[in-house]
């Protein structure tokens, strides 16, 4: 390693120059709006700040009301998924400096807002379930684990990434316009189980899929692959499970 | 506003990993309802990178009581030798049971649960390392998480997202009081609703939100602990708190161990593997209080790196990148996300961050809260995970033991709450029993204060990062003492801006302060009190560990004055005698 060429990571106190952030924020208040509003808030911070840094400072120093979810801070919940300048993000993973000071901030489309960036998370969750998320296995394997090749392991790594923070739901135009659609997050949550070499109710899953409510209406549009901040190749997953059911089974 | 009445059998709170264990032990037999602050798949059991040990003997041979010895040896002796038994005997269980649900474990590769090493975790009492841990890649805890919460879909247990409990319920009083629910705040309405229940198990996590620079959530409040001790219940051991040693520089955001289980080495500014000279035969996988303490030391001594020379590198340029990318995915994205470093090529900067709570809601093996030194239990109160002190972990936890106690201890908790409920009637509860919290919510709403809730809570993390952390003495103490009883008293004068009833996180953040100013306030003054070191806990003015005056529990009690008392029980030994701690 290299411990003369001193790396010195941006938030260090001695970088911390600060730089001025202008935010637009799109707001609701149930109890006064008729209609969602624009609001505006100009916050000091160092470049290397999270967008969720810059959302606290606000609410923290400016503004109590402003209303948004958020618990790990570093992206591995999926508490804070909103549309940040057009796209759909974690404001945790996301950085002042890789942004830019000019950020617009709304609430993620199709899921009706409740207050400012909060959305009903209730009908996602509910897609989540009718998709049979659990291992479903038929054998006994008694007072032993079950054996898994690291093969039939990385068959289904990739969705097992999944945090639930519906980035990839609700940037889905089929989803926005049809709200029947289970969308990618269910989809992705059925492929890990139905590619798991342990599971059983592969079947019931791919059937449930093949619903008018399920896979056919994909498009191959691709925002939610862009969508997803765990990297989860999301439209290949709903390719594979389209393949399964036409061709029977993985 | 609006206050609804549910009536149930069992009532958890929280669904982190402790709270879902918990619950598909209870909810199949028993009526239940779990209530959590947040989605269940939000709790910070998902953050949890490394692992879970158990002497699963996959890789190398092991044994469950090797696994004790090095539990209570990484205790410094705190910890409680029965308890610390029964959880390494039913790890071996616990994974097979995670196994079985459909976890996602890595894989040997005949197919097996593969294992890797973790600190302080040694074959035979301390010859060398041992592959331990039971892990899915650097996303362990979410792999169990989501595991467990699948579970729970599959077993329909009944959720209340997004309810906050506030308060906990008893009929009669003093020794005759028993459990009879709790008060929860629904955030999305902002009604109030009593549950009447025989029985309430807590499981909320961790309270490391009093520290300025912490691996924990922004919702890691310390909500349970915080309200039973107002109710009177006491807390023990609470200045037993862990720092964890690589957290990334100037965010606490944390890299799991299992990156120097991998082969990851510490190195000071001057590039020098320091802990070479601390821990001559475990080296950087010495246990965590010592290696936050000698990184701790190298910055004192001026052999910190960086241009304020404050901070410390965790190195993984050596380690051949596709291990770096099988093993240890997301800690390496961290890097790259908030830091801009590539770990590949360059070390990444770290220091020490507030990481986890050994101590808590004092419990037996059952789960039961335990309010003294007698073992007598509050009937129908229990608590599990994080929050609760069994106590397992003693005065220093070793990684990959909580993600194995929240299942463990989740667990047996969920079993005899279900047991004890089809044994009694129902409890009643008087009427008004959501009197107190409503008064408390209605005050800050029409409130006249002045005070800001962000300016007390950051002024809180600030003296709790400086002077109650890694290294204590006597001054350091007191200064933080003085801190918190002032900002105790300017508590009383918050204000809020947002008065609505419909997600008033404005309004939670206030409530949710006043639990970690008071566990703060126990934290500090029982480290004032113990004049010795043991394990996490550290005092400069009292380097050694004092078995003869100080091989005991503490157990605070927050007075109706809001002073702390403090009083102490024994420790429960076995079969290993205290010896020094060397690595
Ligand atoms: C970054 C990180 C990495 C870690 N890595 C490891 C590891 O590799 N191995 C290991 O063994 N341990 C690890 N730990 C420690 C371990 O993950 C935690 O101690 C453990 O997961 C805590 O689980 P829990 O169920 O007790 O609490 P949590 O998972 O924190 O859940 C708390 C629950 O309580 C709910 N809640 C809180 N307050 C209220 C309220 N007032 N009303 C209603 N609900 C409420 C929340 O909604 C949540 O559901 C790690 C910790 C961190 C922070
Ligand atoms: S690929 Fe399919 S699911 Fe994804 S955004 Fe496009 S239409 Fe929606
Ligand atoms: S697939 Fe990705 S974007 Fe979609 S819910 Fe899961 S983590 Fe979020
Ligand atoms: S706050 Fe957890 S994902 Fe952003």
């Amino acid at each position: 390693m290299t411990v003369t060429e001193d790396k010195t990571p941006s938030t260090s106190p001695a970088k911390a120059e600060l730089v001025r952030v202008h935010m637009r924020i799109k707001r609701y208040d149930p109890a006064t709006d008729t209609r969602p509003r624009w609001q505006e808030f100009e916050v000091e911070m160092s470049p290397g700040d999270r967008v969720l840094d810059a959302l606290h400072i606000v609410k923290w120093s400016q503004d109590g009301t402003l209303t948004f979810r958020r618990s790990c801070a570093h992206g591995v919940c999926g508490s804070d998924a909103m549309v940040i300048n057009g796209e759909n993000r974690l404001a945790c993973v996301n950085l002042i400096r890789d942004l830019g000071t000019e950020l617009v901030i709304e609430p993620i489309r199709g899921l009706s807002v409740i207050k400012d960036l909060v959305v009903d998370m209730e009908p996602f969750f509910a897609q989540y379930k009718s998709v049979l998320p659990f291992l479903i296995a038929k054998d006994d394997p008694g007072y032993k684990e079950r054996l898994q090749s690291p093969e039939d392991r990385e068959r289904y790594d990739d969705t097992t990434k999944c945090i639930l923070c519906a980035c990839c739901t609700t940037s889905c135009p089929v989803y926005w316009a049809n709200s029947e659609y289970v969308g990618p997050a269910a989809i992705v949550n059925a492929h890990r189980f139905i590619f798991d070499s342990r599971d059983d109710a592969g079947q019931d899953r791919l059937d449930i899929l093949n619903q008018k409510s399920g896979v056919w209406r994909c498009r191959t549009s691709f925002n939610c692959t862009e969508a997803c901040p765990r990297g989860i190749k999301v439209t290949q997953a709903i390719e594979e499970v389209k393949r399964a059911i036409l061709y029977d089974r993985v | 506003m609006n206050v609804h009445f549910h009536s149930y059998d069992a009532v958890i709170v929280g669904a982190g990993g402790a709270g879902l264990r918990a619950a598909i032990e209870v909810a199949g037999s028993v009526r239940t309802a779990v209530l959590t602050k947040l989605y269940p798949t939000r709790s910070h059991t998902g953050a949890a990178q490394g692992g879970m040990c158990a002497a699963l003997a996959n890789v190398e041979e092991d044994y469950w009581e090797w696994h004790a010895f090095d539990t209570v040896k990484g205790s410094d002796y705190l910890g409680d030798q029965p308890a610390i038994d029964i959880m390494c005997r039913e790890a071996i269980d616990a994974v097979i049971d995670l196994e079985h649900m459909g976890m996602a474990f890595s894989r040997t590769p005949q197919g097996r649960i593969d294992q890797r090493r973790f600190g302080g975790h040694t074959r035979n009492h301390g010859e060398a390392p041992v592959r331990r841990s039971c892990y899915a890649a650097d996303r362990t805890g979410h792999m169990i998480l989501q595991t467990l919460y699948q579970q729970c879909v599959a077993k329909e247990v009944n959720f209340f997202n997004e309810f906050q409990v506030f308060d906990v319920l008893f009929e009669g009083e003093g020794k005759d009081r028993r459990t009879a629910g709790v008060v929860a705040y629904e955030l999305e309405t902002g009604d109030l609703h009593v549950f009447t229940s025989k029985g309430v198990l807590f499981a909320t996590g961790g309270y490391g939100k009093m520290f300025r620079v912490s691996s924990n959530a922004h919702t890691l409040t310390g909500d349970g602990p915080g309200l039973l001790f107002k109710r009177g219940i006491p807390m023990q051991d609470l200045e037993f708190y862990q720092f964890h040693p690589t957290g990334i520089y100037g965010f606490g955001i944390l890299l799991s161990e299992a990156a120097r289980g991998e082969g990851g080495i510490l190195r000071n500014g001057l590039g020098e593997r320091f802990m070479e000279r601390v821990a001559p035969t475990v080296k950087d996988l010495a246990p965590r209080d010592m290696v936050s303490r000698a990184i701790h030391a190298e910055i004192k001594e001026g052999r910190g790196a960086g241009p304020s020379k404050d901070y410390i590198y965790l190195d993984l340029t050596h380690l051949p990148p596709e291990q770096i990318d099988a093993k240890l995915p997301d800690i390496t994205d961290f890097a790259r996300t908030y830091l801009g470093i590539e770990p590949k090529k360059d070390p990444i900067p770290i220091q020490p961050t507030a990481h986890y709570a050994m101590g808590g809601i004092p419990t037996n093996v059952h789960g039961e809260v335990v309010i003294d030194g007698e073992g007598t239990i509050v009937p129908g109160l229990y608590a599990a995970g994080e929050c609760a002190c069994v106590s397992v972990h003693g005065a220093n936890r070793l990684g990959t033991n909580s993600l194995l106690d929240i299942v463990v201890f989740g667990r047996r908790g969920g079993r005899a709450m279900a047991d004890y409920v089809t044994s009694v009637d129902h409890p009643t509860i008087g009427r008004g029993a959501e009197e107190p919290v409503k008064a408390r919510i209605e005050e800050l709403k029409a409130g006249s204060g002045t005070e800001k809730v962000a300016e007390i809570r950051s002024t809180l993390q600030e003296a709790m990062t400086r002077d109650a952390s890694v290294v204590r003495t006597e001054e350091s103490l007191l200064d933080s003492l003085a801190t918190i009883e002032d900002l105790k008293k300017r508590y009383t004068q918050i204000k809020i801006d947002d008065k609505s009833d419909v997600f008033n996180y404005d309004l939670t953040e206030a409530l949710e302060l006043g639990h970690l100013l008071d566990l703060a306030h126990g934290l500090v003054v029982g480290a004032l009190a113990r004049k010795e070191s043991r394990g996490a806990h550290w005092r400069d003015d009292f380097p050694t560990r004092d078995d003869k005056n100080w091989m005991k529990h503490t157990l605070a009690h927050l007075e109706d004055d809001g002073s702390i008392r403090l009083d102490y029980k024994p420790v429960i030994g076995g079969k290993y005698e205290p010896m020094e701690r060397k690595y």
